[in-house]
């Protein structure tokens, strides 16, 4: 079972990271937006090892069957020929190379430095039937004030777009 | 057998064989859904319908099958090839895969998930890529225009139908599929029932989740040739059918497990025994039904024109009787074995009644146009599930506080949603004579 665990975080492990990498070097923007969703659904697999299925099917429901679905469709609607002439990269594309691997440094220095105390806490063992329940119970007691500003966030940003599309109409 | 397998695979066995059944049965029984379309249309508008492969058509779906898979399999030339090849694919696999969290009845499920309804709605949100992505690759405007038409049209309804289903949720207190049922057993009331709204709201949005008419506007045929796949042809296309009916399958399932009372037969808390037996007078009723359409086939059977259609309706006679054997011998069987055969016929005949629903919708509403779509769905659908769900809460905090039944607490909320959706429907009248008055 371990070595499967193993074999199966490996192979979605591969796969988010070829994809994430596809997704930034490929021209045509929906084959870029389609290895998008490959490492969405390779990253709710890696949840799904974890025993973490709410957060696995969020992912997916989310993500994949939401968000990107409105990308596609905005994608759809820009003219592929002019794209595919433009430039993939802009003039900065060293500096944020360079920032990358500063990034990359700390954090190699991070594991580095507590590589002796760096102990993640154990792998659940076994899916709870009470997954979804603990998630909420989280999000509604011990979280209660984040998620209330999250959500206020999003509808702030949702007003802000209806009266953005209404001024435009009108 | 039990010493043949290992211990370590024995709990993947009985999984991996529903799964076999699944996949080997599906594409027959969308053949014959297609059949029954074809049929309840014609009825509906005074034919007879096909009538010449087989008695009474009934061997249609083979035959269509066949012609499809040996027609020509063409790639447009300037076809994004290797998406066009994909789309159809992620399509199939999808609906497919949300098969393993449907419970057709008690003992027939591949996996019992504790998240069941939320992974099949994931899974089945999916296959929308089949459509949008091989509408792209095509690189015809029609097909580009039915899948985006799609995209909006599946954003805007699963909004709603989630809504809708929400309201279940609220009731049931789980999204097992085997909870969600039980809970219905233990209170009594099938949730289409007690909140009728929630039921209407998922429905509408079932039609429009599988781009079913009157909200096929993605496939329109005369306005966008065939939509999608209109540069589709031979398998691939069989393919993209067959996800459709699949779709419609796991539609239905859902909002008979949801809405329904899944595999419960109707009367489930009335157990009036036959005298003298074990047995309840209301789970004879499959069997006798089973056998009233065997007798009623060995009846049309002399009357067919030819020979070897004689032949076959006797068959279907015969494969009926066995049914209704099957289903009677399991009155006898263990109460397990009985309550899973018996729980898959109720499942079916559910799941039959709704697609059966979804048929009559079809040949009874025009299409609708596509801004109607949407105001439908943003203006009238989303508020109206909003309302209902606020209405369930405070139902349940009544049954809580006062202890009302599970069906006089919702009585408030259906008679509340009822206003607002009066209400809803009044406003957004003359709106919607002013749009059409300008042309929009």
């Amino acid at each position: 079972m371990q070595t499967l665990n193993q074999a199966l975080f490996i192979f979605f492990a591969v796969l988010a990271v070829a994809s994430a990498i596809l997704m930034v070097t490929r021209r045509n923007i929906v084959h870029g937006a389609v290895f998008l969703i490959t490492t969405l659904l390779s990253t709710a697999g890696i949840f799904l090892l974890l025993q973490a299925e709410f957060l696995f099917i969020v992912q997916v429901i989310l993500y994949v069957g939401g968000i990107m679905v409105l990308f596609v469709f905005v994608i759809m609607l820009v003219n592929l020929d002019v794209s595919m002439r433009q430039v993939q990269f802009n003039r900065q594309w060293f500096v944020a190379g360079a920032l990358a691997l500063v990034l990359a440094g700390q954090f190699l220095f991070a594991i580095w430095v507590g590589r002796g105390a760096l102990r993640l806490p154990a792998m659940a063992s076994e899916i709870s039937p009470k997954n979804t329940e603990a998630v909420a119970d989280a999000l509604f007691s011990h979280y209660m004030l984040p998620f209330e500003i999250a959500s206020i966030l999003l509808l702030v940003a949702m007003i802000g777009a209806v009266v953005m599309a209404k001024r435009r109409a009108g | 057998m039990g010493h043949l397998i290992p211990p370590s695979i024995m709990p993947f066995v009985l999984p991996v064989l529903y799964a076999v059944v699944i996949v080997a049965v599906l594409p027959l029984l969308a053949g014959y859904i297609v059949l029954m379309e074809r049929k309840v249309m014609a009825d509906m508008q005074a034919r007879l319908g096909p009538m010449r492969v087989g008695p009474h058509g009934l061997l249609q779906p083979i035959a269509d099958a066949v012609k499809l898979l040996l027609k020509e399999d063409i790639i447009p030339d300037k076809a994004d090839r290797l998406m066009f090849w994909f789309a159809p694919l992620v399509s199939v696999t999808m609906a497919l895969l949300a098969y393993s969290a449907l419970a057709i009845g008690p003992a027939f499920q591949i996996a019992d998930l504790n998240i069941g309804l939320l992974f099949i709605l994931a899974i089945s949100s999916l296959g929308i890529y089949g459509i949008v992505l091989g509408g792209w690759a095509s690189n015809s405007h029609y097909s580009l225009l039915g899948a985006l038409r799609s995209a909006a049209q599946l954003v805007s309804y699963e909004t709603a139908a989630g809504l809708g289903l929400i309201s279940v949720l609220l009731l049931a207190g789980s999204l097992s599929m085997k909870d969600i049922v039980q809970a219905q057993l233990d209170q009594g009331v099938w949730f289409g029932f007690s909140v009728p709204f929630g039921f209407f709201i998922y429905l509408v949005g079932s039609i429009a989740e599988t781009n079913r008419a009157p909200f096929d506007l993605p496939e329109a045929e005369s306005e966008l040739v065939a939509g999608y796949m209109t540069e589709y042809s031979g398998f691939r296309w069989s393919l993209y059918f067959l996800a459709e009916y699949a779709n419609m399958i796991i539609v239905a399932g859902i909002a008979t497990t949801l809405f329904l009372g899944g595999w419960l037969r109707p009367g489930a808390r009335y157990h009036e025994h036959i005298p003298g037996t074990g047995i309840e007078w209301l789970d004879a009723l499959p069997a006798l039904l089973t056998l009233g359409v065997a007798l009623y086939s060995l009846k049309l059977a002399p009357t067919q024109p030819v020979k070897i259609q004689k032949i076959v309706m006797v068959l279907v006679a015969v494969l009926c009787l066995g049914v209704a054997c099957v289903l009677a011998g399991a009155l006898f069987a263990p109460p397990a074995v009985m309550q899973g055969i018996h729980g898959a016929f109720w499942f079916m005949a559910k799941v039959f009644a709704y697609i059966y629903a979804f048929l009559w919708i079809r040949f009874t509403f025009p299409r609708y146009r596509f801004d109607q779509l949407m105001r439908l769905g943003w203006r009238f659908l989303i508020p109206l599930a909003l309302v209902n769900v606020i209405g369930v809460g405070v139902a349940i905090v009544l049954r809580q506080q006062f202890a009302w039944g599970p069906i006089v607490s919702l009585i408030p909320t259906t008679l509340a949603t009822l206003g607002v959706a009066m209400l809803l429907a009044k406003d957004d009248a003359p709106v919607a004579e002013a749009q059409t008055a300008a042309g929009e």
